[in-house]
């Protein structure tokens, strides 16, 4: 009664390797690892061969080295007599302040495109239609370029704000405070009269002004939160809902205001004098363009996702909102929107990440970001392409990780919960 | 006889009220319902408004032609609209025109990319419509027609215009025939296109074909007969022989090892050549193999045939950038899929290898992967090596792409039902059969927009090869034009002539893709 149910003999066969689906796959691993290796000895190799014959080394000393060139926007303070690493974090700070402000823009429009898209409005859709189908399928490279050409050719030379018998040629604008030129824009810039001390960390200076002013401004929303938590509260206990929008304003202005009044708070405005315009911050146009054409360009990347996101809750939803009575704005901030976040935020995580990394194309319009200072200038006088390559491809990865490891958190947070 | 009170036939219809129907109704509900409405309404009309009644007046001005420099297009403004009027310069387009297209390819060579770029489409016909005979022979003829109208406006009626003619007669009667002939175009336009692109020995790009129809031939007769591995080792075999040198790559290799292990225990100084001294035997042997280039070299000898040679720094404008995008995004397709696969395979190492060039690739520029094509790949390589600059870009430019195809296929994959893989597994199918017959046709058809979106994204930023020196269409062709002295500030109108056709050519493809997921939607909703 011995019939085919005895299992197969267990002896190990040379030939089990290959045609055995258990070991398979231990096979292939082993000759990817074999190639694998020899692939990275072969570079290891040739990098090794090629730095001998000019006579290189690796060495990332350079690093602290005078660097001696000018960043003219610079977020920390820096002269050319620092190191090319305080360059380098100059730099970084500069490409995170483009792809900062970039991200809040261009996901504002981007919001309100992509909704206004959707909108019964013929006109209106129309016309976003048109804005999104534009920008989307012309290169970012284009708009970027645009934008800084017709900014530094159409504006006038700072001489034209000279006043002379009581005119100039150009005007500024926003009651005489901004003065475009074709070199940057003048804008005033807030002072204190009687600020609080600044005291240095390490390289980074921190002003207590900034940081006081910040804690009151958290400290005013987290105050707004707890009234209107006490407000619902209160509505769900009584059923009736206080007149709170006075009080909101109220916390949310008299501190600030009160603090910078103490401070001292003035703006100090460009005035012509001379040659160019004295005081005030110049914006250099090379952030305004890139600012600007990233804003736009992804505005309209991210409300094609916002469509989507909305056109894939089912019509049941604002159907049921209705039957509830709920206007067309409540239906769509209160049932809407909650929803068609899940959707939107996966594909929105990897356009902040694009955004991010599409501001390396600064390059195109000389701002000085981490390309331009660790990869540009720094990379030119020391000629270390390897190291500074290097060096700038692992900073680029790790923000771009950053980034997306923090926008997975919270796409975490706001996912269904399921059990 | 009882009087009737209830009436026996119908009212006839009354016409709805004139605020319930026809242009009135719609002008309300569309466009003014409720204040909101209405102000948004207005707001974009006044938009549309300052928009045309700004550029209106300078397009309407615009001068087209009998231009040569910004003074004269000037003049001829100020002659048509007085002498405050703008308006646009177009005759710069017209002037420049063979530099934004071509860049700097010989003018007597254009007819040489034209074909190409006809046989192109003609290539591109089985895999766009596939087996559809009418479709194909009117892709091929309306392709040919307007191939020829191309090359007589380029270079005049031609010896080169004839043969073209007679080519595209002879492949559009193939496709109404027997489509599955214009396969073969397929097959061979990649070394044909290379060939017509760069020109040099005709016998180059046939030799390298003779190599993959030997390998294709030893699989197909050895698999049979001595079973799949013996196969795959021969055919590995065959293409070393070929392709490669196997023996000084294999000597450099362990040269390499040996130098590497041994600086890592004495760590004093070693030297880079010890592998010539330790292996020299080898050295003979070196000018035997690869075969592919003697082979060539060989048929050369006997039948010289030459297209005169255009070196990779004369290909610019629209010509550098299909180039560039053409070739990524064929090769960037299939390595993406790969990738794919490596990402969702079981094997622990397969999977982490995959893994980690995805991520890495995806967490860097663009900009500093073609900055590493261009500084970089010097150190990479072998010293000595001669690497052409368009090539470099291409590699690196389709391993970027292939990355970000990668992860839009793996969204496929994902998105099939598990059933799927256990039905293929059910019917005894290997992995390679149940990827080709079940997963991959199902998975594919859910990732098309993902993908096309890529390519899209791929031929944009084919305008960053200005950054390593390319004469790219958008910025280094218009920088040229606009140091010229002649057109000194004009910035409106190349800048609109290019993105207008990049958003010609990127508009097409999403709408092909649209065309594409309507024709495959087979579920039916």
């Amino acid at each position: 009664m011995t019939l085919a149910t005895e299992p197969p003999k267990a002896n190990f066969r040379l030939g089990m390797l290959i045609y055995d689906t258990r070991y398979r796959s231990y096979t292939i691993q082993v000759i990817v690892l074999i190639l694998f290796a020899l692939g990275v000895a072969w570079l290891a190799n040739n990098t090794i061969e090629n730095l001998a014959a000019k006579d290189k080394d690796i060495n990332f000393g350079f690093l602290w080295n005078r660097a001696g060139y000018d960043i003219d926007q610079h977020l920390i303070p820096y002269t050319n007599d620092d190191s090319h690493f305080r360059a380098l974090l100059v730099g970084l700070c500069n490409t995170l302040v483009v792809a900062f402000v970039g991200c809040v823009l261009s996901t504002v429009l981007g919001v309100i495109i992509g909704v206004l898209r959707l909108s019964k409005n013929w006109l209106v859709a129309r016309l976003m239609t048109v804005y999104i189908e534009i920008f989307r399928n012309v290169p970012l490279l284009l708009w970027i370029i645009l934008v800084y050409v017709v900014f530094s050719e159409t504006r006038p030379e700072p001489k034209a704000f000279k006043i002379v018998d009581g005119t100039s040629q150009a005007q500024m604008n926003f009651f005489d405070t901004v003065a475009v030129t074709n070199r940057g824009m003048n804008v005033p810039y807030p002072m204190l009269t009687n600020p609080l001390p600044t005291f240095n960390i390490g390289f980074m200076p921190i002003s207590l002004s900034l940081l006081a002013v910040i804690a009151v401004v958290a400290g005013s929303i987290y105050a707004n939160i707890l009234l209107r938590r006490r407000t619902k509260a209160t509505q769900e206990a009584t059923g009736i809902r206080p007149t709170i929008w006075w009080k909101s304003v109220l916390i949310l202005i008299v501190p600030v205001t009160a603090l910078l009044f103490a401070m001292g708070l003035h703006w100090d405005y460009p005035v012509f004098k001379g040659f160019n315009f004295k005081g005030g911050l110049n914006i250099a146009h090379s952030f305004t363009a890139l600012t600007i054409a990233l804003t736009l360009y992804y505005a309209s990347v991210i409300a094609e996702t916002v469509r989507a996101g909305i056109q894939a809750i089912a019509k049941g939803q604002s159907e049921a909102s209705a039957a509830l009575g709920l206007r067309p704005g409540r239906t769509m901030s209160l049932v809407i929107l909650p929803q068609a976040l899940r959707v939107i935020i996966p594909p929105l995580i990897s356009q902040y990440l694009s955004l991010t990394k599409d501001t390396s194309l600064g390059i195109a319009v000389s701002y000085l970001d981490l390309r331009g200072t660790l990869g540009g200038i720094t990379l030119n006088q020391t000629g270390r392409e390897l190291e500074c390559m290097t060096l700038m491809m692992l900073i680029y990865l790790i923000v771009s990780l950053i980034i997306s490891a923090v926008m997975n958190a919270y796409n975490a947070s706001v996912k269904l919960k399921e059990r | 006889m009882a009087l009737l009170y209830v009436r026996r036939d119908m009212l006839a219809p009354q016409a709805p009220p004139a605020s319930q129907s026809g242009a009135i109704h719609w002008v309300r509900d569309n466009l003014f319902k409720g204040p909101f409405n209405t102000i948004l309404t207005l707001l974009a009309a006044w938009v549309l408004f300052e928009l045309v009644s700004l550029s209106w007046p300078w397009l309407a001005n615009g001068v087209w032609s009998g231009a040569s420099s910004m003074a004269d297009c000037r003049a001829a403004v100020a002659a048509k609209a007085g002498p405050d009027a703008s308006g646009a310069c177009w005759a710069m387009i017209r002037e420049r025109w063979p530099q934004f297209i071509f860049g700097f390819y010989p003018p007597e060579l254009w007819w040489r990319p034209i074909l190409t770029f006809g046989l192109l489409f003609v290539a591109l016909a089985p895999v766009l419509y596939a087996d559809n005979k009418s479709a194909m022979s009117k892709l091929c003829g309306v392709v040919g027609v307007l191939t020829v109208i191309c090359l007589i406006g380029a270079d005049g009626f031609s010896f080169h215009t004839v043969l073209t003619i007679a080519l595209f007669a002879a492949l559009t009667a193939a496709a109404a025939i027997k489509p599955r002939l214009l396969l073969i175009v397929t097959l061979i336009f990649p070394f044909l296109a290379l060939w017509m692109m760069w020109g040099g020995s005709i016998w180059g790009p046939i030799s390298v074909m003779v190599g993959f129809a030997l390998v294709v031939w030893v699989v197909i007769t050895a698999q049979p007969k001595l079973g799949t591995i013996a196969a795959t080792i021969l055919a590995v075999l065959a293409f070393t022989a070929f392709f490669l040198d196997p023996i000084s790559s294999v000597l450099d290799l362990a040269a390499g090892v040996v130098n590497f292990v041994a600086s890592w225990f004495t760590s004093t100084n070693w030297h880079p050549t010890l592998a010539g001294s330790v292996f020299g035997l080898g050295f003979d042997l070196r000018n035997l193999l690869p075969l592919q280039p003697q082979v060539s070299e060989a048929w050369q000898a006997m039948l010289p045939y030459d297209l005169t040679y255009v070196a990779s720094d004369k290909f610019g404008g629209f010509l550098l950038a299909f180039v560039i995008g053409v070739s990524s995004i064929s090769i960037s397709l299939p390595l993406g899929i790969l990738l794919a696969l490596g990402r969702r395979s079981d094997m622990f190492l397969v999977k982490t290898l995959s893994v980690g060039f995805i991520e890495f690739v995806r967490g860097v520029p663009l900009i500093t992967m073609l900055f590493t094509a261009s500084l970089l790949l010097q150190y990479f390589l072998p010293p000595q090596t001669k690497f052409d600059l368009i090539l470099r870009v291409v590699i690196l430019v389709t391993i970027f792409s292939a990355a970000y195809n990668a992860e839009v296929v793996r969204g496929g994959l994902a998105a099939l039902p598990r059933g799927q893989y256990e039905a293929a597994d059910a019917l005894g199918l290997d992995y390679w059969q149940a990827q080709r017959l079940i997963i991959m046709p199902q998975a594919l058809k859910i990732s098309i927009p993902g993908i096309v979106s890529t390519f899209i994204g791929l031929f944009k930023d084919t305008t960053l090869v200005s950054f390593v020196g390319l004469a790219d269409p958008l910025r280094g062709i218009t920088t040229i034009v606009r140091a010229d002295i002649a057109w000194k500030g004009i910035y409106w109108e190349p800048y609109i002539f290019v993105g207008a056709i990049f958003f010609l050519v990127c508009f097409g493809m999403s709408r092909y893709s649209m065309y594409l997921e309507n024709k495959l939607k087979t579920d039916h909703r």
